[in-house]
């Protein structure tokens, strides 16, 4: 087991909700990247968030990790969600919402609401 | 190198024949994709976009891969 695998592993697991992202939740540096953590911030997700470009080892290996070409990648419960694309519909379906119910993670039911008023 | 639309759909139809492929962008990095096949009904998404990326071979791997952003959409037929 590489040390990238075995640092994603243990925080994937020590954590509820993960972003592996671009940049911070605070300062995304991609559109995508930007979008995920967006809606998680509108909806008041207590995650943890991981930088990707800031880690070589961690940017390839959480590729390898989930099977997964691209970044963003949601994590909860220790079970890859999706990218962005994936995040996006399924917030406008309420999928999402029903994974933080499934899951017990808190988020603001109202503001999911909002989102999905917005781009009705 | 830069890809064209026409080359993500070959790739795409190699692996899923009977699928409806639709590819738009042709800044030849940038470009969406839905694709919609039989293949796909029982899979989530995660498994669905999988399948896509399997299809385009490495082509999104890495900061050199050809093409930088694929936004793809997944179902199967209604």
């Amino acid at each position: 087991m590489t040390d990238a695998k075995t640092q994603i592993e243990e925080t994937v697991k020590a954590n509820d909700v993960v972003l592996y992202m671009k940049g911070t939740k605070s300062m995304p540096q991609c559109g995508f990247s930007s979008r995920v953590a967006g809606v998680l911030n509108f909806m008041g997700v207590d995650y943890a968030d991981v930088n990707v470009l800031t880690d070589d080892a961690i940017r390839q290996g959480i590729k390898d990790y989930s099977d997964w070409p691209t970044i963003p990648q949601l994590y909860v419960k220790g079970e890859f969600v999706g990218g962005c694309d994936i995040i996006t519909e399924m917030t406008l379906s309420g999928e999402l919402d029903t994974l933080f119910d499934e899951n017990g993670v808190a988020y603001d039911k109202d503001a999911a609401d909002k989102i999905r008023e917005a781009n009705a | 190198m830069p890809m064209h639309a026409q080359e993500i759909e070959d790739l795409i139809r190699a692996a899923l024949p009977d699928a409806k492929i639709t590819v738009e962008g042709d800044d030849g990095v940038h470009f969406s994709a839905e694709v919609i096949d039989e293949s796909f009904r029982g899979m989530n998404r995660v498994q669905q976009q999988r399948a896509v990326y399997a299809a385009l071979k490495g082509k999104m791997d890495g900061p050199n891969g050809d093409l930088h952003a694929l936004a793809l959409t997944t179902k199967a037929p209604d």
